[in-house]
């Protein structure tokens, strides 16, 4: 398995999605997160937010959105089974609220293996910008892809 | 968990420690709540039959999930609203059954943008004392 490094720069499709109350409650029982102010419209009023508010790695879960979803696996050829989660790194510049319209931006930056091909890494970025146009938050994400020729392994 | 009151920048020294979360084993569960609330359908985390099939000995968690683990330590130190950043790497794979830590303390104090900016190492370790993720996390505070 040799993975194309000529999709380094590629840019995708922007999508656009709504933050829902719903996904966002599912995601907190999931995580174990209680604080009212993801569930609650008064209780994050209160807090100073200007809606139920989304927990901070949500915002992950927002690339499931993508009617695209999978894209890049696609184009890399790559087994869903074959890849581990290598790191994820957000930049926070505003809070992102239930009901909140995201046009969320994806690029390749990176493509690169180690160990003699034995892993491969493919660095992506994510712009994600609200309904006034302001960017709200920047993720990161490093995607390990295990090589499953027997020779690499 | 409601109305965390951020530390005062100035109280806050580097060497601190935040008060840690231990969390309930992971459980199957759990894995099936996050796939549904997080969009990540990937059938190695909640389909044994896939799992064993790619050679793993079982399903294992999302590294998301352990992920948001870091984010619950942080907001139940400052609120939200003044986290800058926060980012990690997935350091070991986390098992059903395992209990998790999740810890932290302050590395930096600094200003930039304007903002009194605290750094954090954050982290979740497993019951053999292994990390699983190695993080970090900024906060503005006043």
């Amino acid at each position: 398995m040799q993975l194309d490094k000529g999709l380094i720069g590629h840019t995708f499709k922007p999508f656009t999605t709504v933050v829902e109350a719903g996904k966002v409650k599912l995601f907190c029982k999931a995580i174990g997160e209680e604080d009212p102010i993801h569930t609650d419209e008064a209780a994050a009023k209160e807090a100073g937010y200007p809606g139920v508010v989304a927990p901070l790695t949500f915002l992950r879960a927002l690339q499931a959105d993508d009617p695209d979803k999978g894209g890049l696996l696609r184009m890399l050829n790559v087994d869903i089974g074959l890849i581990l989660h290598g790191e994820q790194h957000f930049e926070y510049f505003a809070p992102v609220v239930v009901g909140d319209k995201l046009t969320c931006q994806q690029k390749v930056i990176d493509i690169y293996d180690k160990k003699g091909g034995a892993l491969w890494f493919v660095v992506q970025e994510m712009d994600m910008k609200n309904q006034a146009g302001k960017l709200v938050a920047k993720g990161r994400g490093v995607t390990v892809v295990r090589n499953p020729d027997p020779a690499k392994k | 968990m409601a109305n965390v009151t951020a530390p005062k920048f100035a109280d806050v020294k580097v060497g601190d420690s935040l008060k840690s979360l231990v969390l309930p084993p992971v459980s199957r569960h759990q894995l099936a709540l996050y796939c549904g609330g997080s969009g990540d359908h990937n059938p190695i985390h909640v389909d044994l039959d896939f799992a064993k099939k790619f050679g793993f000995k079982d399903v294992f968690a999302h590294g998301m999930l352990s992920m948001a683990f870091l984010g619950r330590l942080v907001t139940s130190w400052v609120p939200q609203k003044q986290v800058r950043g926060l980012g990690t790497r997935f350091t070991s794979i986390t098992w059903v059954g395992d209990v998790i830590t999740v810890s932290g303390k302050v590395t930096g104090k600094r200003e930039a943008n304007g903002e009194k900016l605290v750094d954090l190492e954050v982290k979740c370790t497993n019951q053999n004392g292994q990390d699983t993720l190695q993080g970090s996390a900024t906060v503005a505070l006043n």
